[in-house]
Order: C-alpha cells, then sequence, then structure tokens
C-alpha cells in the first residue's frame, strides 16, 4: 500500500513535470526558427497536446462508435442496419427506451421546478439562514450515486410483513396499517422509476437550486419595486416580472438536467440494475457490452444517443456565438 | 455524481449579482413569514434526513441494524448497541482500505496533469492569433455534450491492444481526454475576461508568451484552476462507469466499484456494513465540497457540461 500512496505522487509529480517540460521543449523548438515562423507555428503547439487528446479520446472514438454500429457483435463483419432494426423492434429494448422517456419527461421538469421553490422561499430568508439551507440542499451534489445508493436503498428497504422493517419508508407505510412494499421492483405505473427520480432530485436539485438562485438575485430591484408601485400582487410580480428574467436560466438549467438523465448510467445500476422495467438506454449500453458482449448493440445505442444530443451541440454552439458576439 | 451538461452561454454570464440587483435576502426588510420558515425547515428535514439515518446505521451493531428501523437507536436506552467495528470491517475486510487509496491514485493524477495541458492551450485560445482558432474552438465547444459511452468500445479495443487494461493509467487517460473539451473551455472563458491591455504590455516589455504565460496568465487563473480542479477531482472520485468497464473488481478498484461489488452487490451484507461503506465512500467529497463550496459553485455552473 506505501508502495501505492508513493507511486500515486510520483505519477502526479511526474505527470505535471513532464508536461512541463514538453511544453518547454516545444517553446524552444519554436525559438529556434526564423522569427516569422516561430509566431506562426508556436500557438498550434501550445494547442497540440490538448487538441490530440480530445481528438484521440472523442473524435475518433466517435467515428468508430459509428462504424462499430453497423458491424457484428465482434465488431468483424458488417451488417448494415441490421443492430438499429433488430434493437428497436425487440420489446425489450421499447420497454427501454419507454423507461428513459419517463425519465426524460419526468425529472428535468421536476429538478426545475423544485429548484425554482426552494431558490424562492431561502431567497426571503436572512442571508445566514439562507446559506446554511442552501447547503444542506446542494451538498448531494458533491456525493456519488453509490454513495447515495447507500442512502436510498435504505430508505426503500423492505421486509416481509410480520418482520420489523428497516426501511424508513415501509415503517410509515406499515404503521399506518398497511402491507409493507417492495418498493423497488413495483413497476406498476413505473413506480420504481418514479422512486428513483426522487433519489435522483435529492442528488440534483441542489444544482437547479444554486443556479436559479443565483439568477433571481440577478434580478433589477426597480424592476420589482415599479410593479409593487403600480399595484401588482406578489403572485404577479413573481409570474410577470421574476420569471420572464430568469427565463434563459431556467432553460440552461433544464437542458442540462435532460441531457445528464439522457447518459444517466449509475442512479440505476445501482439501485436495481435496470431490472423490473428500470432499465434506461445507459445500463442497456453497458448490459450489450459487458454482459452480452455485443459491440454492435452497444455502439448503436451510443450512436442513438449522440444523435439525441445533436440538437443541443448545435444550441451550444450558437449560445456561444452569441456571447461572443457581446464580448 | 451524475454528471449533466449545460449550454455554453451561461458561463461568463454566471451568478456575481450585478449592480442594483437585490442582493442576498429580501428587498423588504421585513422578517420572512412563519409558513416560509417551516417550508424551508420541512425541505432540509428531508434532504438531511436520509444521510442522518445512514451515519447512525453504520454505527450500529449487527443485529440491531438488520432487525429495527435506526430511529429506535435514538432512544437512549438502546445507546450500548453502538460500535465502531462496522468502519473497520468495512476498511480491512472488505477492502475500502486498499480501494480508498486506489481512488486517490486515480483521481489525483486525473485531476492534476489535464490542468497544465488545458490552461496552455487556454492561453493559445485566448491571447494568440492563428488561422484556424475559432474554428477548432467551435469544435471543442461543441464535443462538450458528447456522451463519453462514445469511447467506451474503441478504447476497450485499443487498450487491449496496447495491454494496459485494468492499470490506473488507462483510466487516468480516460479522464483526461474527456475532461480536455471541458477543461480548455473553462480556462478560455475565464481567460478572455482578463484585462488585454495587461498581457500586451508584457509582450511590448519583452516577454515571451511562454514567460507571459507562466508569469502572469497562469497565477491569475487559480480561481478558474481551482474550480476545475475540484470539479474533475469530485467527478473522478465518484465515477463508477468507467472504472467499472476499464478496471472492473478486483486489486486495483475503486471506492465506487468496491462499495458496489463487495457490499451492496453482495447478499448478506448486514445494513451495517453497507452504511458504514456509503459513509467512506461520501467523506472526503463532503469535506471539499464543505471546504471549497465557493469554487465548486462556479465549477459546476460550468463545469456540470462534461461527457
Amino acid at each position: 500500500m506505501v508502495i501505492k500512496i508513493l507511486n500515486m505522487i510520483l505519477t502526479v509529480v511526474a505527470g505535471v513535470g513532464a508536461a512541463l517540460v514538453v511544453y518547454w521543449i516545444l517553446n524552444k523548438l519554436a525559438e529556434l526558427l526564423p522569427g516569422r515562423w516561430e509566431n506562426r507555428l508556436k500557438p498550434y503547439l501550445y494547442i497540440l497536446p490538448a487538441v490530440a487528446a480530445i481528438a484521440l479520446y472523442i473524435l475518433y472514438p466517435a467515428i468508430q462508435t459509428i462504424v462499430y454500429s453497423f458491424a457484428n457483435a465482434q465488431s468483424t463483419q458488417f451488417v448494415g442496419l441490421k443492430n438499429y432494426s433488430k434493437l428497436l423492434s425487440s420489446a425489450g429494448f421499447q420497454q427501454t427506451l419507454v423507461t428513459t422517456l419517463v425519465w426524460l419527461i419526468v425529472a428535468p421538469l421536476a429538478a426545475v421546478l423544485l429548484g425554482l421553490l426552494v431558490a424562492t422561499l431561502v431567497d426571503k430568508l436572512r442571508p445566514g439562514s439562507e446559506k446554511v439551507a442552501k447547503t444542506i440542499v446542494f451538498f448531494p451534489m458533491a456525493i456519488s450515486a453509490v454513495g447515495a445508493g447507500t442512502v436510498w436503498r435504505l430508505i426503500y428497504a423492505y421486509a416481509p410483513a410480520g418482520q420489523p422493517q428497516v426501511g424508513i419508508q415501509n415503517a410509515l407505510v406499515t404503521a399506518l396499517g398497511f402491507d409493507p412494499v417492495a418498493w423497488l421492483s413495483i413497476r406498476t405505473a413505473y413506480l420504481n422509476t418514479l422512486l428513483l427520480i426522487v433519489m435522483f432530485l435529492w442528488l440534483q436539485v441542489g444544482f437547479s437550486m444554486v443556479l436559479l438562485s443565483a439568477a433571481i438575485k440577478g434580478v433589477p430591484t426597480e424592476t420589482v419595486e415599479a410593479g409593487r408601485v403600480d399595484g401588482a400582487s406578489e403572485r404577479q410580480i413573481f409570474r410577470r416580472i421574476m420569471i420572464p428574467q430568469i427565463m434563459p436560466t431556467v432553460v440552461t438549467v433544464y437542458v442540462t438536467v435532460l441531457i445528464g438523465v439522457l447518459k444517466l448510467f449509475d442512479v440505476v445500476y445501482v439501485m436495481t440494475n435496470g431490472n423490473f422495467n428500470t432499465n434506461v438506454l445507459a445500463t442497456e449500453f453497458y448490459n450489450q457490452l459487458s454482459t452480452n458482449f455485443n459491440n454492435g448493440y452497444a455502439a448503436a445505442i451510443v450512436v442513438l444517443m449522440i444523435i439525441a444530443v445533436v440538437p443541443v451541440m448545435i444550441f451550444q454552439v450558437r449560445q456561444f456565438r452569441l456571447e461572443e458576439a457581446n464580448r | 455524481m451524475t454528471s449533466t451538461v449545460q449550454p455554453a452561454g451561461t458561463v461568463a454570464t454566471e451568478p456575481e449579482p450585478t449592480k442594483g440587483a437585490r442582493g442576498a435576502g429580501t428587498a423588504e426588510a421585513a422578517p420572512a413569514h412563519w409558513t416560509i420558515k417551516a417550508a424551508v425547515i420541512v425541505i432540509c428535514f428531508f434532504w438531511i434526513v436520509p444521510v442522518f439515518g445512514t451515519i447512525v446505521t453504520s454505527f450500529r451493531n449487527e443485529n440491531d441494524a438488520n432487525n429495527s428501523g435506526w430511529w429506535t437507536a435514538l432512544n437512549p436506552a438502546n445507546w450500548s448497541g453502538f460500535t465502531f467495528s462496522n468502519y473497520h470491517d468495512a476498511i480491512v475486510n472488505a477492502q475500502l482500505g486498499q480501494a480508498f487509496i486506489n481512488s486517490l491514485a486515480i483521481a489525483l493524477p486525473a485531476t492534476f496533469i489535464p490542468l497544465l495541458i488545458a490552461a496552455f492551450a487556454g492561453y493559445a485560445f485566448t491571447f494568440m492569433q492563428f488561422p484556424g482558432r475559432n474554428l477548432m474552438f467551435l469544435g471543442i465547444v461543441s464535443l462538450l455534450v458528447v456522451p463519453n459511452f462514445v469511447a467506451v468500445v474503441p478504447l476497450l479495443q485499443l487498450y487491449g491492444k496496447l495491454g494496459i487494461s485494468g492499470t490506473f493509467p488507462s483510466v487516468w487517460l480516460f479522464h483526461i481526454g474527456f475532461g480536455m473539451s471541458l477543461a480548455v473551455y473553462l480556462l478560455r472563458s475565464y481567460m478572455a475576461t482578463l484585462p488585454r491591455s495587461l498581457i500586451e504590455s508584457a509582450s511590448i516589455d519583452g516577454a515571451s508568451h511562454y514567460q507571459t504565460f507562466y508569469r502572469l496568465v497562469l497565477p491569475m487563473s487559480t480561481p478558474v484552476l481551482a474550480a476545475f480542479a475540484i470539479f474533475q477531482f469530485l467527478w473522478t472520485w465518484n465515477d463508477l462507469f468507467v472504472a467499472l468497464v476499464f478496471i472492473g473488481p478486483g486489486d486495483n478498484a475503486p471506492l465506487t466499484v468496491s462499495v458496489k461489488n463487495n457490499l451492496i452487490g453482495q447478499q448478506g451484507q448486514g445494513w451495517n456494513l453497507v452504511t458504514a461503506g456509503g459513509i467512506i465512500t461520501m467523506v472526503v467529497p463532503i469535506i471539499i465540497f464543505l471546504a471549497m463550496q465557493r469554487y465548486f459553485v462556479r465549477g459546476l455552473t460550468a463545469g456540470s457540461v462534461k461527457g
């Protein structure tokens, strides 16, 4: 173990040191060139390692994955669109798509609404209490889904009727005189998926709360005061004055959580491993990859995800251009 | 942590309340209505109780933890059932001590190596003129939301050929590659707000780009470097997927994989051990979060972009 720790420290030092040396050498090389060429070449040398990392880890694999999605399980032979047609026509995958859709519809909207609720409520408190309340709602953002999984598996824990209930949710249900429920296996009305979304919200609402709270504080006082002078009620002020001004942030938070949900893996994997109709795209991808060893299906699922994020990529680039134009 | 994405627009225009903004607290000085206070207390209660129950359970003996709810342990008559042995068992028997070191060995290099690389690129994209600059940067921006699943199949094959599957470097490289677009984007956004005149005067005084970068821009970028470092550290520390795919269970497994496989996944491991394991995974991120909340917020608002 000591060796591992030493190794780790050495790696950090060596890694950062090596990066510095590489840049120093690149810089020196550029300086050897005649003046004009030096200035032409230097920017490319500065961005080379970063661009190389991105090319190796995103661009090359993305292209490769698209190619694999048209090939068989071992990536040895092209099969055309067979992976896609088989996936999309299988009942299991259709179920996975529907569950993913439930997540996409419910989770981002709920995260925005709850975040907005908490942000407006704490905004009315004194600064000290506001900070404490925000920290409490925000801290789960820092912990892993595995850590949160231990917390929420305990909450949803189930023991047969008659036995003592360890999970608080079943303890409440039995205290009210009902039978205990195996929460995570109830697929009726996607109850188990909705309970996973509750856990997700516990992890994620802090994020939307922090962004929306900042937006609310950015609303100029004069606009709110002007509304009051004109006799608007608090509700009208919120709906007609605040909401329009924080709308860009609301959209940002919504899109952010939406993309996060599309890629969501660990919450589902840790809690149910995709059983009982809780399977989503990312857990299905993992299944195809490491249980079925089917590279073709796995790649096809990723391609479907990429297609789903393309609109966001375009939106992102547009936003960036707007921002640059305003700079 | 569930990684999320955010459109580009918000990074530079983030939280700092603007002049004439409402600032903290309400515009009207009146204290908040009691219903609002009550609502906030209820909300905080919902956020705190789950973790509180987990902490309590992690200190109960096996028999108590598996046969009664943690709330019964709050009765002082039952306090004799508390024990520290769960942590000993989790760290030694379930090998979480080893996994803790592995998590550090994965997260630290994966955090610090990309910083410098991204800083150089950020500097070039901000302060140097060259053909293709904007196009390349737009490319980086558009790649921010690409899910990291995209790299898995090709890299598994590449790693297999190189013979580095299951090693720490395979995961470092993955995190470095996938953190890079975010890091470059974040650093450039920040550097673009530095006073241009200062950098120009440095070059008039004869400083080379290397000197300007090293002496001027790097120290001035500390807040954003800290923000990225915190975000990347938490991301790699909390990561389950990449570790599962490229390392898997075994001697090199980090905490997330070990807790999932050795505790959650094993039938018959008591709640006392499962919760102790959960708490062990949370300690480091929560300390970092509480100590550096300010930087964390900045990194998060921009940083949640990552695939």
